[in-house]
This record gives structure tokens, sequence and C-alpha cells, in this order.
């Protein structure tokens, strides 16, 4: 079942089409990745599908629903890219706020940041104010009051900047464990590493269009560039006349070649095991969600930070 | 609503429980206390002495004009006006023959100006030094008699009467003319003291972003009211520990004096309300001064006086406030910007402040009356002139309409700042200008 759909959203402002007539679906309990330079309109449609903007054009359906921002709110839990919290307020009374706005009881609210607390040891920062807090332990607090409802969609945009690797790595185990719940998860990044590990899903945006949809293995597959690394135990010496692939790189036995068109692993394999040569290893070289980014948004005006590093 | 609620209850208790709090509200009613004695202290203190050195050619002003502590005559021979200064003078008067029966020019010289009221003072002076000298000169009174008849002729004292058709109340100039004022300046301080304090934390909600997490979870009006409503409700707290301070010291006050003055307190005011103030002329001077005091706070009318500053602050604050908040949500970080888009909003409130000083000199007057009426400025003119009298100075239709346009005028005005701020909140970069939020306010949803 789908927990959301988005039919052909559109939203323009005075100067530029921010999203322009974009549609996805979010499978219930999918870790989706929403990819895209600055700029794309990510943050735009995530303001949609929050309720705080209205689409201009198109659908948006909830739980097989006409989405309604307000009665609808409790279920969705949204941590935007710019971290937000009072800086003068006392952490847990902040929590217990943030927990009520979304319609919490104050007993549950409480209870619930208690036990959230306890899971991540912030137990003795309840009476800390935000202001004292380092930038990390904010933004754990900041992912505590994200998810502290329950929601059953939970918006995450960069949520792990700022984060050292142990955080990182609490925050994503609470991030699968959300998503085995059956909580759907969106994730907003520029980290493509993230990406290929944690979402099952992905759409890239760029200038308000979606260019690009599908899982990271399709996607990957889909852009593959039939390139293998294969390792001989012999050095082998290629002949320059062969068709059936293209040597990219190589020394005495180690060779990344490019498969021609119209032939398959296999012909490489053969051609190697004719001339005498024992394969010790052969694997296909898939190419990265950053290249593949890369490749498609190089070129436009907001390609920036895709630059390869 | 119950989200309202919850915004303005985090609104308020935040502010309260800080300590700032508690300091500002104890602090605040001193400040003002010293500004008051201060400048009743510096306006009194500067009235300079003035010593005139006296060139006349009719040699009958020694004998008439009279020196007093505020200015006072020299008439030693050889002043002139080259030399006045070296003898201690801080003007010179040169008074030429002055013929019956025509307008003569008589000139003063001075290093030291003389203040308006110095200048009335000292023409007064001179006209009846001129009188006395022409009833002396002219009939056959001694000089004697005509100063004896001066001195006791001080006999009459004026009080006045507010006219409410079947009761009349006593009145005080003085006393409506001071809580006029600074019910008018009350006003005006908290308006912008609140106005300031909501833009500040509209504008803090922004630049953290907290601002885009609340809004996911209510409506951006509802955060804009749950912030105007709770710093609201801190003045109405902070406003009503002022008068139970006030109160509070009153009574500890009237705790220190004996019951014997209060009898005698009594005793005046029986005496003056059958119209003869000389009657009790033998009771003490503590008695005479509370009465006093007494009597001005029954005139000024205070009770009605506080609903409608109730009132007047609320209405006032809504309709600026809401303001404030359009504002704060539409600038960044930079509080320099905010000063710039700050200024339709606070020139209006400074020139209320303008038109209430003029509003306690003539609170019946065509600018008080129209001043009182528009929403812009009534609550800070309106609170001026009350203390004047309802329905007297302020007619009923005044009033009436006053606070309709004033409610009407803050639903306008948190109507409009709804639009902006809810734009405003989110938008980050360029700084906008008055026209584009006026399309943000007006343009279709």
């Amino acid at each position: 079942m789908n927990i959301l759909e988005v039919k052909d959203l559109r939203k323009t402002f005075a100067t530029q089409t921010a999203v322009d007539q974009l549609s996805f679906e979010l499978e219930q309990g999918s870790i989706f990745g929403l990819l895209g330079p600055n700029g794309a309109g990510k943050t735009t449609l995530i303001r949609m599908i929050t309720g705080i903007f209205y689409p201009e054009s198109g659908s948006i359906t909830f739980e097989g629903r006409p989405f309604a921002a307000l009665k609808d709110s409790i279920r969705i839990g949204y941590m935007p890219e710019e971290r937000g919290l009072y800086k003068k307020m006392k952490i847990g009374e902040q929590a217990i706020y943030l927990a009520q706005l979304k319609g919490l009881s104050r007993q549950e609210a409480t209870r619930r940041v208690k036990d959230w607390f306890a899971r991540f040891e912030m137990q003795s920062w309840w009476n800390k104010k935000v202001e004292d807090l380092s930038k990390g332990m904010g933004q754990k607090l900041q992912f505590v009051t994200t998810v502290l409802h329950e929601p059953k969609l939970i918006i995450l945009d960069e949520p792990f900047s700022g984060l050292d690797p142990v955080n990182s790595n609490l925050i994503k185990e609470e991030i699968y464990s959300l998503a085995k719940k059956g909580a759907s998860i969106i994730f907003s990044t520029h980290r493509m590493e993230q990406v290929e590990e944690i979402c099952d899903h992905i759409i890239l945006m760029n200038r308000g269009k979606k260019i690009l949809d599908g899982t990271v293995s399709g996607v990957k597959q889909e852009f593959k560039e039939n390139e293998f690394r294969i390792t001989l135990d012999s050095p082998a010496v290629i002949d320059p006349d062969t068709n059936i692939f293209q040597v990219l790189e190589s020394d005495d036995t180690h060779f990344r070649v490019q498969i021609s068109k119209g032939f398959r692993p296999n012909d490489v394999l053969r051609y190697f095991i004719d001339r005498g040569h024992g394969i010790t290893s052969f694997t296909e070289i898939l190419p990265s969600l950053n290249d593949i980014f890369i490749k498609l948004v190089e070129g436009t005006p907001n390609a920036r930070q895709f630059h390869r590093i | 609503m119950s989200k309202i609620w919850l915004i303005t209850r985090r609104e308020y208790l935040t502010r309260v429980r800080n300590k700032t709090f508690l300091l500002s509200t104890f602090l605040f009613p001193l400040v003002i206390i010293l500004f008051i004695v201060g400048s009743v202290l510096i306006s009194t203190q500067t009235h300079t002495r003035q010593r005139i050195a006296v060139i006349d050619a009719n040699g009958y002003f020694k004998d008439y004009l009279k020196s007093d502590s505020s200015i006072s005559f020299d008439f030693t021979p050889g002043l002139d006006t080259l030399n006045y200064a070296k003898h201690g003078c801080t003007a010179v008067m040169i008074i030429p023959v002055l013929p019956e029966g025509q307008r003569t020019i008589y000139r003063l010289k001075y290093k030291t100006q003389l203040s308006l009221a110095g200048r009335g003072d000292l023409e007064h002076r001179v006209d009846e030094a001129i009188v006395d000298h022409m009833i002396y000169e002219k009939t056959t009174i001694s000089r004697g008699r005509l100063d004896s008849l001066r001195n006791t002729s001080h006999i009459a004292e004026l009080a006045t009467f507010e006219d409410n058709g079947k009761t009349a109340r006593a009145s005080n100039q003085g006393m409506s003319f001071a809580v006029g004022y600074v019910s008018g300046i009350l006003i005006y301080l908290l308006t912008f003291i609140y106005g300031a304090m909501v833009m500040r934390g509209v504008m803090e909600e922004k630049t953290n972003r907290i601002a885009e997490v609340v809004v996911s979870s209510v409506k951006p009006f509802q955060l804009m009211m749950g912030k105007i409503t709770g710093i609201g409700a801190v003045g109405l707290t902070q406003f009503l520990m002022w008068i139970v301070l006030v109160v509070g010291l009153a009574v500890a006050a009237q705790g220190f004096v004996s019951a014997e003055t209060w009898k005698e307190v009594q005793e005046v005011q029986q005496a003056s309300q059958m119209g003869n103030a000389s009657a009790a002329g033998h009771v003490s001077d503590a008695a005479n001064r509370i009465y006093a005091i007494n009597s001005a706070v029954d005139s000024a009318n205070l009770g009605v006086v506080v609903v409608l500053f109730f009132f007047y602050f609320i209405g006032g604050y809504l309709f600026y406030s809401a303001l404030f908040a359009a504002v704060g949500s539409a600038v960044n970080e930079d509080p320099q910007e905010a000063q710039s888009l700050m200024m339709p909003i606070t020139l209006p409130v400074i020139f209320s402040f303008f038109i209430m000083t003029a509003a306690v000199q003539d609170p019946g007057g065509p600018l008080a009356v129209w001043a009182s009426i528009v929403p812009f400025s009534s609550p800070i003119v309106m609170m001026a002139r009350i203390p004047f009298g309802i329905p007297t100075t302020v007619a009923w239709w005044q009033l009436g309409l006053s606070m309709l346009l004033l409610i009407l005028g803050f639903l306008g005005t948190v109507w409009m700042a709804g639009r902006i701020y809810r734009t405003g909140i989110l938008m980050y970069g360029k700084k906008p200008t008055w026209k584009t939020m006026w399309k943000w306010a007006f343009r279709a949803s």
C-alpha cells in the first residue's frame, strides 16, 4: 500500500516554478531518498507535503485520502534542514511542548519524552537549555522531537549533518527500526553514500522536475556502463584488434574493461580462457549514485555542489 | 483553539519565569517615578533668578516695582546698558518717559534670556506699578491704604465642578492633567515595549528556524496569535502587579496617619461641602494635605480611568503588536532591516504621543477629539482625555465610536499581519519592501 501519492504537483513563486508537475509514490515502510541540487525544489515539495504550503495544482493523497494538513499533521514528523529549537527553553519542556503542538496530551508527551531520552541517554539534559548543547546534541534532540508522536510519515532533511559517527549510527539504527515498525521515511540529502546505504527508493529532482525515479539498484543498473574489473593469475597482453571490449585501465594482471555492444560478460571470460589465462576475480563495476547525479545535473546552473570531490 | 492556548501558555510562562520579568516589573515604575520627579524638579529648579537694573526716566518706578525671589530690581544710580553686568545684573530695563494715553515702548536688554513665564511676570509687575502710581496720583488714597487693600484682597479661590446633570463633582484640572499625561505616556511606552517584544519573538523564531517546525503542526496564524496573546498576558500581569503595588503602598501610607488626623480630614471634608473652606482653618497641615490628595484622586475618577486603560491598552497593543509581528516575520537576522521597516509603524505612535501632549492641555479641541477616535492614535490620545471627565469632556458618542473603531482596527491589522506573517516567516534571503509585503497581504490566497 502507498502511504503517500503525489500527483502532478505544481507550485510557482513570483519568479520561478519551484515544483513542476511532479509525481511520485511512497510505499509504506520504505525509506525514500529525495535528492537534488540546491534550488531544485526539494524544500518546497516537502513544505507542500507537510502542509506548510498549498500546492497550486495537483493532488497529495495521504493514507488513501486527500491530504488534510491540520488533521494529518499528527501523523507526520518533519525535521527541517535548518534546525529549529527555542534556545532559551529547557530541553525537556521543549520536547513536551512540540509534542503537545502535534496533539499529544501533556501526560502522554511527558511519558514519551522520558522514554526517548532514556533510549538516547539524554536524561541528564532535561533541565539544560538548548543554547548549552553542542550541535550534535541539538541534532539528537531535534530527531527525538520529530519522531516523538510516532508519525506514520517521517520527513528528514539532512538528518546526519553535524553528527559524529557514533551518533550517526544511533540515528541510522532508529531510522531502520522506525521503518521496520511501519513508518515511511522521506530522506532528503546531498550525501550519496548515505542514500546508497539507507534508501530503498529514490527520486532525483532538478529545477522543479523529477529527472529520475527508481530503486537504488534499479537506477544503478539503468546507468551502468558495462564496466568490469578482471584479475588474472598471469600477465596478459591484450590483442588491440579485439572488438569484444575496450580496455580502460590496465597493469599486468588487472584490467578495467568496458564490454562493447552486442557482447556479454561470458564473451570476455571466454577471451581470456581461450588464451590460457587463469581468472581469479571478475566483478561488475556499477556507477555510484554520485556519478549518476553528476552526469544528470551537470551543465545545469544548479549543479555546483555535485562536482567530484 | 487549544493550539493557540498552548502557544500562549509557552510565551507567557517563558517570559514570566524569567528573572528579568520581575526585575523590570519593579524597575519600570521606579524609572517612571524618577522620570516624572526629575522633570518636575528640573522645570522648577530652572526658574532662574533675574536681577534687573532699571533706568527710569519717570522717577516713580522705584517706589512701585515690587521685587521678590524670582525677579529683583536694582535702581542704583549710574547703572547703564554698558556696566549692568558688572554690577551683577542679568538684564537692564530702560523705561522712557511714559506720556498718558499713548502706548510707549520700554526696552529690556539681557545677557540671560527671560523665560516665557518670566516675561509675563515682568510685564505684569510694570503694569501694576503704573496702575498703582496712577491711583496714588489721581485719587486721595494713601500709599499705606493702597498697599493694605492689595494685601487683603486675595480672598477668592476658584473651585471647578464637572456638571453631570443631577450631580456635580468637584474637579481638579491639575490632577486630570497629571493622570491623563501619565496614562498617555504609559500606553505609549507599553505599546513600544510589548510591540518590540512581539517583534523580537517573531524574529527569533524565524532566525532559529523553529517556525518551520511549528508551522508544520499549527497554522501560522495560530502561531502569531499565540505569541501576541501570550505577550499581552505578560503585559497585563505586569500592569496588575503595578496596581497591587500602588494600592498596597497607598494602604500602607494610610496606616501611618493617626486617627486624630483622620478625624480632622473628615472635618475639612464637611466644611468644604458646606462651601466654607475657612471654617476648618484650625486643623493641621497634614489633614489639609491628605484632604487635598483624597479629593484630587476622587476628582480624577480613577475607577473609570483604570477600566478604560485596560481596554485601550489591550486594543492598542493588539493593533500595533500585530503590525510589529508582521515586520518581525519579514526581516532576516539583521536588526538594521527591522529598523527601516518599523518606521511606518513607529511614526504614528510618536505622532500620537505629540498629539497627546497637546490633548492634555486642550482635551476638547478638535485635534484631540479626532485623534482620540482614529484607531492609529486613539489608545494614547483618548487615555489623555478620559481623566477630564465622561461625558463632559469626552462625549459618549466619541468614546463609543473610538472603542468600536479600535476593535475594528485591530481586527483589520491582525488579519493583514496574519497574511504577511504566513509568507514572511518562511521567506529567507532578500529583505522585502513594504510593497512586496503589501502584495503578500492582499493577494488572493
